[in-house]
Protein backbone atom coordinates (compact mmCIF):
# COMPACT_ATOMS: atom_id res chain seq x y z
CA UNK A 1 0.00 0.00 0.00
CA UNK A 2 1.07 3.52 -0.70
CA UNK A 3 2.18 6.05 1.83
CA UNK A 4 -0.81 8.37 1.97
CA UNK A 5 -3.64 9.42 4.28
CA UNK A 6 -7.26 9.78 3.20
CA UNK A 7 -9.02 13.09 3.63
CA UNK A 8 -11.34 13.04 6.63
CA UNK A 9 -15.02 13.92 6.10
CA UNK A 10 -14.23 17.38 7.48
CA UNK A 11 -11.18 17.83 5.25
CA UNK A 12 -13.25 16.76 2.26
CA UNK A 13 -15.99 19.26 3.12
CA UNK A 14 -13.31 21.92 3.45
CA UNK A 15 -11.84 20.93 0.07
CA UNK A 16 -15.26 21.35 -1.62
CA UNK A 17 -15.89 24.66 0.16
CA UNK A 18 -12.57 25.98 -1.11
CA UNK A 19 -13.89 25.84 -4.71
CA UNK A 20 -17.14 27.70 -4.00
CA UNK A 21 -16.90 31.27 -5.22
CA UNK A 22 -18.18 34.58 -3.88
CA UNK A 23 -21.78 35.22 -4.90
CA UNK A 24 -22.52 31.58 -5.77
CA UNK A 25 -26.01 30.11 -5.42
CA UNK A 26 -25.43 26.62 -4.07
CA UNK A 27 -27.59 23.62 -3.23
CA UNK A 28 -26.01 21.21 -0.75
CA UNK A 29 -27.59 17.76 -0.90
CA UNK A 30 -28.78 15.81 2.10
CA UNK A 31 -26.08 14.00 4.09
CA UNK A 32 -22.37 14.61 3.66
CA UNK A 33 -22.74 17.68 1.37
CA UNK A 34 -24.48 19.65 4.14
CA UNK A 35 -21.12 19.64 6.01
CA UNK A 36 -19.73 21.97 3.33
CA UNK A 37 -21.74 24.85 4.82
CA UNK A 38 -19.52 24.72 7.91
CA UNK A 39 -16.37 25.42 5.88
CA UNK A 40 -17.35 28.21 3.50
CA UNK A 41 -14.45 30.68 3.55
CA UNK A 42 -15.01 33.79 5.68
CA UNK A 43 -15.88 36.92 3.82
CA UNK A 44 -17.64 35.19 0.92
CA UNK A 45 -21.33 35.69 0.37
CA UNK A 46 -22.71 32.33 -0.72
CA UNK A 47 -26.48 31.88 -0.98
CA UNK A 48 -27.68 28.42 -0.01
CA UNK A 49 -30.77 27.05 -1.75
CA UNK A 50 -33.03 24.49 -0.14
CA UNK A 51 -35.36 22.86 -2.66
CA UNK A 52 -38.37 22.97 -0.36
CA UNK A 53 -38.45 26.73 -0.92
CA UNK A 54 -35.63 28.71 0.68
CA UNK A 55 -32.80 30.90 -0.61
CA UNK A 56 -30.42 32.32 1.95
CA UNK A 57 -30.68 29.36 4.27
CA UNK A 58 -28.75 29.77 7.50
CA UNK A 59 -27.47 27.29 10.10
CA UNK A 60 -29.53 25.29 12.56
CA UNK A 61 -31.21 27.40 15.24
CA UNK A 62 -30.23 27.25 18.91
CA UNK A 63 -32.04 24.57 20.88
CA UNK A 64 -35.49 25.86 21.77
CA UNK A 65 -35.64 28.26 18.81
CA UNK A 66 -36.72 25.66 16.25
CA UNK A 67 -39.55 26.71 13.95
CA UNK A 68 -41.06 23.72 12.21
CA UNK A 69 -42.32 25.90 9.36
CA UNK A 70 -38.64 26.62 8.62
CA UNK A 71 -36.93 23.37 7.72
CA UNK A 72 -34.44 22.22 5.10
CA UNK A 73 -34.81 19.50 2.46
CA UNK A 74 -33.63 16.99 5.07
CA UNK A 75 -36.57 18.17 7.22
CA UNK A 76 -34.32 19.59 9.93
CA UNK A 77 -34.94 23.05 11.44
CA UNK A 78 -32.83 25.81 9.91
CA UNK A 79 -32.75 29.61 9.96
CA UNK A 80 -33.03 32.32 7.32
CA UNK A 81 -30.22 34.81 6.76
CA UNK A 82 -30.90 38.51 6.13
CA UNK A 83 -31.79 38.82 2.44
CA UNK A 84 -33.24 35.32 2.34
CA UNK A 85 -36.52 34.49 0.62
CA UNK A 86 -39.28 31.88 0.55
CA UNK A 87 -41.00 30.58 -2.59
CA UNK A 88 -43.14 27.67 -3.73
CA UNK A 89 -41.97 24.33 -5.12
CA UNK A 90 -42.44 25.09 -8.82
CA UNK A 91 -40.31 28.25 -8.48
CA UNK A 92 -37.76 26.36 -6.43
CA UNK A 93 -37.29 23.68 -9.07
CA UNK A 94 -37.32 26.31 -11.81
CA UNK A 95 -34.24 27.75 -10.07
CA UNK A 96 -32.67 24.32 -10.32
CA UNK A 97 -33.87 23.04 -13.71
CA UNK A 98 -33.58 26.49 -15.28
CA UNK A 99 -29.85 26.61 -14.58
CA UNK A 100 -30.00 29.46 -12.07
CA UNK A 101 -28.24 27.50 -9.33
CA UNK A 102 -24.47 27.65 -9.82
CA UNK A 103 -23.45 24.53 -7.95
CA UNK A 104 -25.28 21.45 -6.77
CA UNK A 105 -23.32 19.18 -4.41
CA UNK A 106 -24.56 15.61 -4.12
CA UNK A 107 -23.62 12.28 -2.62
CA UNK A 108 -23.34 9.23 -4.88
CA UNK A 109 -23.31 5.44 -5.00
CA UNK A 110 -21.49 5.49 -8.33
CA UNK A 111 -20.29 7.99 -10.92
CA UNK A 112 -19.09 7.09 -14.39
CA UNK A 113 -15.91 8.58 -15.85
CA UNK A 114 -18.08 10.62 -18.21
CA UNK A 115 -20.27 11.96 -15.40
CA UNK A 116 -23.28 9.63 -15.27
CA UNK A 117 -24.64 9.63 -11.72
CA UNK A 118 -26.28 6.88 -9.67
CA UNK A 119 -27.38 8.09 -6.25
CA UNK A 120 -31.08 7.39 -5.73
CA UNK A 121 -31.54 3.65 -5.71
CA UNK A 122 -29.40 0.57 -5.14
CA UNK A 123 -31.85 -1.33 -7.32
CA UNK A 124 -32.23 -3.88 -4.54
CA UNK A 125 -35.23 -6.15 -5.09
CA UNK A 126 -38.18 -5.37 -2.82
CA UNK A 127 -36.81 -2.01 -1.75
CA UNK A 128 -39.32 0.84 -1.77
CA UNK A 129 -38.17 3.35 -4.38
CA UNK A 130 -37.81 7.01 -3.41
CA UNK A 131 -36.21 9.73 -5.52
CA UNK A 132 -37.11 13.11 -4.05
CA UNK A 133 -35.26 15.93 -5.79
CA UNK A 134 -32.18 13.86 -6.73
CA UNK A 135 -32.83 13.78 -10.48
CA UNK A 136 -33.69 17.48 -10.63
CA UNK A 137 -30.59 18.41 -8.61
CA UNK A 138 -28.38 16.25 -10.83
CA UNK A 139 -29.31 17.78 -14.17
CA UNK A 140 -30.34 21.33 -13.40
CA UNK A 141 -27.43 23.23 -11.89
CA UNK A 142 -24.68 24.90 -13.91
CA UNK A 143 -22.23 22.53 -12.21
CA UNK A 144 -22.97 19.28 -10.40
CA UNK A 145 -20.33 18.13 -7.96
CA UNK A 146 -20.27 14.80 -6.23
CA UNK A 147 -18.78 14.31 -2.80
CA UNK A 148 -18.02 10.74 -1.76
CA UNK A 149 -15.46 8.15 -0.73
CA UNK A 150 -13.64 6.93 -3.80
CA UNK A 151 -13.97 3.28 -2.80
CA UNK A 152 -16.75 1.20 -1.28
CA UNK A 153 -16.20 -0.48 2.09
CA UNK A 154 -15.23 -3.57 0.09
CA UNK A 155 -12.56 -1.55 -1.71
CA UNK A 156 -14.31 -1.38 -5.07
CA UNK A 157 -14.11 1.84 -7.03
CA UNK A 158 -17.26 3.98 -6.98
CA UNK A 159 -16.01 5.65 -10.13
CA UNK A 160 -16.80 3.26 -12.96
CA UNK A 161 -16.91 2.96 -16.74
CA UNK A 162 -20.69 2.53 -16.62
CA UNK A 163 -22.91 2.62 -13.54
CA UNK A 164 -24.68 -0.62 -12.69
CA UNK A 165 -26.93 1.03 -10.12
CA UNK A 166 -30.04 2.77 -11.53
CA UNK A 167 -29.11 6.13 -13.04
CA UNK A 168 -30.06 9.51 -11.62
CA UNK A 169 -28.81 11.45 -14.64
CA UNK A 170 -26.59 11.11 -17.69
CA UNK A 171 -23.30 13.02 -18.12
CA UNK A 172 -24.35 15.47 -15.41
CA UNK A 173 -21.46 15.30 -12.91
CA UNK A 174 -18.64 17.71 -13.65
CA UNK A 175 -16.44 17.02 -10.61
CA UNK A 176 -15.89 14.30 -8.05
CA UNK A 177 -14.52 15.38 -4.68
CA UNK A 178 -13.35 12.32 -2.82
CA UNK A 179 -11.27 11.24 0.15
CA UNK A 180 -8.34 10.44 -2.15
CA UNK A 181 -8.54 12.76 -5.13
CA UNK A 182 -10.50 15.45 -6.89
CA UNK A 183 -11.42 14.47 -10.43
CA UNK A 184 -13.10 16.12 -13.37
CA UNK A 185 -15.57 14.09 -15.45
CA UNK A 186 -15.34 14.89 -19.15
CA UNK A 187 -16.73 13.30 -22.33
CA UNK A 188 -13.21 11.85 -22.77
CA UNK A 189 -13.10 10.44 -19.24
CA UNK A 190 -11.44 11.39 -15.97
CA UNK A 191 -8.99 14.20 -15.49
CA UNK A 192 -7.04 14.79 -12.29
CA UNK A 193 -7.51 18.04 -10.36
CA UNK A 194 -5.63 17.05 -7.20
CA UNK A 195 -4.87 14.05 -5.01
CA UNK A 196 -3.80 13.46 -1.43
CA UNK A 197 -0.12 13.70 -0.67
CA UNK A 198 1.81 10.50 -1.19
CA UNK A 199 -0.73 8.88 -3.53
CA UNK A 200 0.91 8.29 -6.90
CA UNK A 201 -0.90 8.68 -10.18
CA UNK A 202 -0.38 5.00 -10.91
CA UNK A 203 -1.77 4.01 -7.51
CA UNK A 204 -4.84 6.17 -8.11
CA UNK A 205 -5.47 4.61 -11.51
CA UNK A 206 -4.99 1.19 -9.94
CA UNK A 207 -7.60 1.88 -7.25
CA UNK A 208 -10.05 3.21 -9.83
CA UNK A 209 -9.32 0.63 -12.50
CA UNK A 210 -9.58 3.54 -14.92
CA UNK A 211 -7.11 5.79 -16.64
CA UNK A 212 -6.91 9.36 -15.43
CA UNK A 213 -5.55 12.20 -17.51
CA UNK A 214 -2.92 14.21 -15.59
CA UNK A 215 -3.52 17.80 -14.44
CA UNK A 216 -2.99 20.54 -17.00
CA UNK A 217 -0.52 22.30 -14.75
CA UNK B 1 -71.20 38.58 -2.54
CA UNK B 2 -68.28 36.24 -2.39
CA UNK B 3 -67.74 34.41 0.83
CA UNK B 4 -65.39 31.43 0.66
CA UNK B 5 -65.18 31.01 4.42
CA UNK B 6 -66.53 27.60 5.40
CA UNK B 7 -67.88 27.21 8.89
CA UNK B 8 -66.47 23.75 9.30
CA UNK B 9 -64.11 21.31 7.68
CA UNK B 10 -67.01 18.95 7.06
CA UNK B 11 -68.79 21.70 5.14
CA UNK B 12 -65.67 22.51 3.13
CA UNK B 13 -65.07 18.86 2.17
CA UNK B 14 -68.71 18.02 1.48
CA UNK B 15 -68.19 17.66 -2.28
CA UNK B 16 -65.27 15.22 -2.31
CA UNK B 17 -66.34 12.16 -4.32
CA UNK B 18 -65.24 8.54 -4.61
CA UNK B 19 -62.52 8.22 -7.24
CA UNK B 20 -61.27 11.80 -6.84
CA UNK B 21 -57.64 12.84 -7.20
CA UNK B 22 -56.73 14.73 -4.04
CA UNK B 23 -53.66 16.96 -3.98
CA UNK B 24 -52.32 17.33 -0.44
CA UNK B 25 -49.76 20.03 0.36
CA UNK B 26 -46.88 19.87 2.80
CA UNK B 27 -43.23 18.97 2.97
CA UNK B 28 -41.74 17.56 6.14
CA UNK B 29 -43.30 19.24 9.15
CA UNK B 30 -44.24 22.33 7.16
CA UNK B 31 -47.51 23.04 5.42
CA UNK B 32 -49.33 19.77 6.05
CA UNK B 33 -53.09 20.41 6.20
CA UNK B 34 -53.62 17.89 9.00
CA UNK B 35 -57.11 19.04 9.91
CA UNK B 36 -58.24 18.61 6.30
CA UNK B 37 -56.71 15.13 6.06
CA UNK B 38 -58.55 14.15 9.24
CA UNK B 39 -61.67 15.71 7.75
CA UNK B 40 -61.26 13.64 4.59
CA UNK B 41 -61.05 10.48 6.70
CA UNK B 42 -64.32 11.46 8.42
CA UNK B 43 -65.87 12.39 5.08
CA UNK B 44 -65.38 8.85 3.84
CA UNK B 45 -64.63 9.23 0.09
CA UNK B 46 -62.94 6.11 -1.28
CA UNK B 47 -60.92 4.92 -4.25
CA UNK B 48 -58.85 8.08 -4.05
CA UNK B 49 -55.64 9.00 -5.83
CA UNK B 50 -53.50 11.09 -3.50
CA UNK B 51 -50.70 13.42 -4.61
CA UNK B 52 -48.21 14.47 -1.93
CA UNK B 53 -44.43 14.74 -1.75
CA UNK B 54 -44.31 11.80 0.66
CA UNK B 55 -46.52 8.88 1.63
CA UNK B 56 -47.25 9.55 5.27
CA UNK B 57 -45.39 9.21 8.54
CA UNK B 58 -46.23 7.45 11.76
CA UNK B 59 -49.92 6.71 12.32
CA UNK B 60 -51.45 10.15 11.88
CA UNK B 61 -52.34 12.46 8.99
CA UNK B 62 -51.75 10.96 5.55
CA UNK B 63 -50.66 7.64 7.08
CA UNK B 64 -54.01 7.41 8.86
CA UNK B 65 -55.81 8.12 5.57
CA UNK B 66 -53.83 5.36 3.83
CA UNK B 67 -54.65 3.00 6.68
CA UNK B 68 -58.39 3.35 5.96
CA UNK B 69 -57.75 1.56 2.66
CA UNK B 70 -59.49 4.33 0.74
CA UNK B 71 -56.44 5.37 -1.26
CA UNK B 72 -56.01 3.37 -4.45
CA UNK B 73 -52.94 5.15 -5.72
CA UNK B 74 -50.33 7.60 -4.50
CA UNK B 75 -48.27 9.90 -6.69
CA UNK B 76 -45.22 11.15 -4.79
CA UNK B 77 -41.46 11.67 -4.93
CA UNK B 78 -40.27 10.20 -1.65
CA UNK B 79 -42.47 7.56 -0.03
CA UNK B 80 -39.72 5.84 1.95
CA UNK B 81 -39.11 7.37 5.39
CA UNK B 82 -37.95 6.01 8.71
CA UNK B 83 -41.57 5.90 9.90
CA UNK B 84 -43.54 5.32 6.69
CA UNK B 85 -44.52 1.83 7.82
CA UNK B 86 -48.22 2.25 6.96
CA UNK B 87 -47.39 2.94 3.32
CA UNK B 88 -44.59 0.36 3.28
CA UNK B 89 -46.93 -2.42 4.41
CA UNK B 90 -49.68 -1.48 1.94
CA UNK B 91 -47.16 -1.26 -0.92
CA UNK B 92 -45.53 -4.59 -0.14
CA UNK B 93 -48.96 -6.19 0.15
CA UNK B 94 -49.87 -4.82 -3.29
CA UNK B 95 -52.72 -2.82 -1.79
CA UNK B 96 -51.63 0.57 -3.08
CA UNK B 97 -50.32 1.69 -6.43
CA UNK B 98 -47.28 3.99 -6.47
CA UNK B 99 -46.31 6.45 -9.19
CA UNK B 100 -42.86 7.73 -8.29
CA UNK B 101 -42.13 11.18 -9.74
CA UNK B 102 -38.99 13.30 -9.35
CA UNK B 103 -39.85 16.18 -7.02
CA UNK B 104 -39.34 18.95 -9.56
CA UNK B 105 -41.36 17.08 -12.17
CA UNK B 106 -44.10 16.64 -9.58
CA UNK B 107 -44.20 20.40 -8.96
CA UNK B 108 -44.06 21.21 -12.67
CA UNK B 109 -46.74 18.65 -13.63
CA UNK B 110 -49.00 20.34 -11.08
CA UNK B 111 -48.03 23.77 -12.39
CA UNK B 112 -48.80 22.63 -15.95
CA UNK B 113 -52.24 21.44 -14.85
CA UNK B 114 -52.97 24.79 -13.24
CA UNK B 115 -51.59 26.79 -16.16
CA UNK B 116 -53.43 24.93 -18.91
CA UNK B 117 -50.26 23.49 -20.40
CA UNK B 118 -50.97 20.23 -22.24
CA UNK B 119 -47.59 18.60 -21.57
CA UNK B 120 -43.98 19.73 -21.35
CA UNK B 121 -40.46 18.50 -22.05
CA UNK B 122 -38.21 18.28 -18.99
CA UNK B 123 -34.56 17.20 -18.73
CA UNK B 124 -35.18 15.65 -15.30
CA UNK B 125 -35.23 11.87 -15.39
CA UNK B 126 -34.00 11.49 -18.97
CA UNK B 127 -32.24 8.16 -19.42
CA UNK B 128 -33.45 6.83 -16.05
CA UNK B 129 -36.05 4.31 -14.89
CA UNK B 130 -38.39 7.22 -14.19
CA UNK B 131 -38.56 8.02 -17.90
CA UNK B 132 -40.66 4.86 -18.24
CA UNK B 133 -44.42 4.59 -18.10
CA UNK B 134 -45.99 2.34 -15.44
CA UNK B 135 -46.34 -0.40 -18.12
CA UNK B 136 -42.58 -0.27 -18.74
CA UNK B 137 -42.80 1.47 -22.12
CA UNK B 138 -40.56 4.49 -22.65
CA UNK B 139 -42.00 7.97 -22.28
CA UNK B 140 -41.69 10.15 -25.36
CA UNK B 141 -38.35 11.96 -25.56
CA UNK B 142 -36.96 14.68 -27.76
CA UNK B 143 -33.59 16.23 -28.48
CA UNK B 144 -33.99 20.03 -28.39
CA UNK B 145 -30.99 22.24 -29.09
CA UNK B 146 -28.64 19.39 -28.27
CA UNK B 147 -30.23 18.53 -24.94
CA UNK B 148 -32.43 15.51 -24.20
CA UNK B 149 -35.88 15.88 -22.66
CA UNK B 150 -38.74 13.65 -21.50
CA UNK B 151 -42.38 14.48 -22.21
CA UNK B 152 -44.37 14.78 -19.00
CA UNK B 153 -48.10 15.34 -18.62
CA UNK B 154 -50.01 17.46 -16.10
CA UNK B 155 -51.40 16.12 -12.84
CA UNK B 156 -54.94 17.45 -12.48
CA UNK B 157 -56.55 17.46 -9.08
CA UNK B 158 -60.25 17.21 -8.35
CA UNK B 159 -59.54 18.61 -4.92
CA UNK B 160 -56.52 20.31 -3.32
CA UNK B 161 -56.07 20.40 0.44
CA UNK B 162 -53.50 22.96 1.52
CA UNK B 163 -52.39 24.89 4.59
CA UNK B 164 -51.87 28.64 4.54
CA UNK B 165 -51.37 31.18 7.28
CA UNK B 166 -53.80 34.02 6.63
CA UNK B 167 -56.76 34.45 4.30
CA UNK B 168 -59.81 36.59 3.60
CA UNK B 169 -63.36 35.88 2.42
CA UNK B 170 -62.30 36.12 -1.23
CA UNK B 171 -59.86 33.27 -0.62
CA UNK B 172 -56.69 35.31 -0.96
CA UNK B 173 -53.86 33.53 0.86
CA UNK B 174 -50.58 34.33 2.56
CA UNK B 175 -48.28 31.53 3.64
CA UNK B 176 -45.67 31.18 6.37
CA UNK B 177 -41.98 30.44 5.72
CA UNK B 178 -41.19 27.06 4.13
CA UNK B 179 -44.75 25.91 4.80
CA UNK B 180 -45.60 27.48 1.44
CA UNK B 181 -43.98 24.57 -0.49
CA UNK B 182 -46.62 22.85 -2.69
CA UNK B 183 -49.57 24.99 -1.54
CA UNK B 184 -49.67 27.70 -4.22
CA UNK B 185 -49.00 25.21 -7.04
CA UNK B 186 -51.59 22.69 -5.90
CA UNK B 187 -54.16 25.47 -5.44
CA UNK B 188 -53.94 26.19 -9.17
CA UNK B 189 -54.05 22.53 -10.24
CA UNK B 190 -57.35 21.44 -8.67
CA UNK B 191 -60.98 22.11 -9.57
CA UNK B 192 -61.75 22.67 -5.90
CA UNK B 193 -59.17 23.98 -3.42
CA UNK B 194 -59.64 24.06 0.33
CA UNK B 195 -57.11 25.90 2.48
CA UNK B 196 -56.83 26.03 6.23
CA UNK B 197 -55.69 29.34 7.69
CA UNK B 198 -54.86 30.43 11.20
CA UNK B 199 -56.11 33.99 10.73
CA UNK B 200 -58.94 35.46 8.69
CA UNK B 201 -58.60 39.16 7.90
CA UNK B 202 -61.24 41.63 6.76
CA UNK B 203 -61.41 42.00 2.99
CA UNK B 204 -58.92 44.70 2.02
CA UNK B 205 -56.69 44.17 5.03
CA UNK B 206 -54.20 41.85 3.35
CA UNK B 207 -51.50 43.81 1.57
CA UNK B 208 -52.14 43.08 -2.14
CA UNK B 209 -48.36 43.10 -2.67
CA UNK B 210 -48.05 40.21 -0.20
CA UNK B 211 -50.83 37.93 -1.39
CA UNK B 212 -49.17 34.78 -2.74
CA UNK B 213 -52.24 32.88 -3.91
CA UNK B 214 -55.05 35.08 -5.22
CA UNK B 215 -58.55 33.94 -4.32
CA UNK B 216 -59.36 32.87 -7.90
CA UNK B 217 -57.45 29.64 -7.15
CA UNK B 218 -59.22 28.99 -3.86
CA UNK B 219 -62.72 27.57 -3.28
CA UNK B 220 -63.01 27.41 0.51
CA UNK B 221 -61.00 28.51 3.51
CA UNK B 222 -61.43 27.19 7.02
CA UNK B 223 -59.94 28.69 10.13
CA UNK B 224 -58.11 26.25 12.39
CA UNK B 225 -56.30 26.75 15.67
CA UNK B 226 -52.55 27.19 15.54
CA UNK B 227 -50.86 24.05 16.73
CA UNK B 228 -47.26 22.93 16.93
CA UNK B 229 -46.25 22.42 13.32
CA UNK B 230 -44.45 19.18 13.99
CA UNK B 231 -47.87 17.53 14.23
CA UNK B 232 -48.08 15.17 11.32
CA UNK B 233 -45.84 12.47 12.59
CA UNK B 234 -42.41 13.82 11.78
CA UNK B 235 -39.90 13.30 14.52
CA UNK B 236 -37.78 16.27 15.41
CA UNK B 237 -34.67 14.79 13.88
CA UNK B 238 -36.29 12.74 11.10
Amino acid sequence: MGNYTKRSKQALAQRVAQDIFDGAYVNLGIGQPTLVANYLPEGLEVVLHSENGILGMGPAPAAGDEDYDLINAGKQPVTLLPGGAYFHHADSFAMMRGGHIDISVLGAFQVSATGDLANWSTGEAGAIPAVGGAMDLAVGAKQTWVMMDLLTKQGESKVVTACNYPLTGIACVTRIYSDLATLECTPQGLKLIDKVEGLTHTELEGLLGLSVQACDS
Amino acid sequence: MINKIANSIAQALHGVKDGDTVLIGGFGTAGIPNELIDGLIDQGARDLTVVNNNAGNGDTGLAALLKTGRVRKIICSFPRQVDSYVFDDLYRAGKIELELVPQGNLAERLRAAGAGVGAFFTPTGFGTQLALNPDGSAKETRLINGKSYVLEFPIYGDVALIKAETGDRWGNLIFRKAARNFGPVMATAAKFTVATVHEIEELGSLDPEHIVTPGIFVSKIVQVARIATQAGGFKKSA
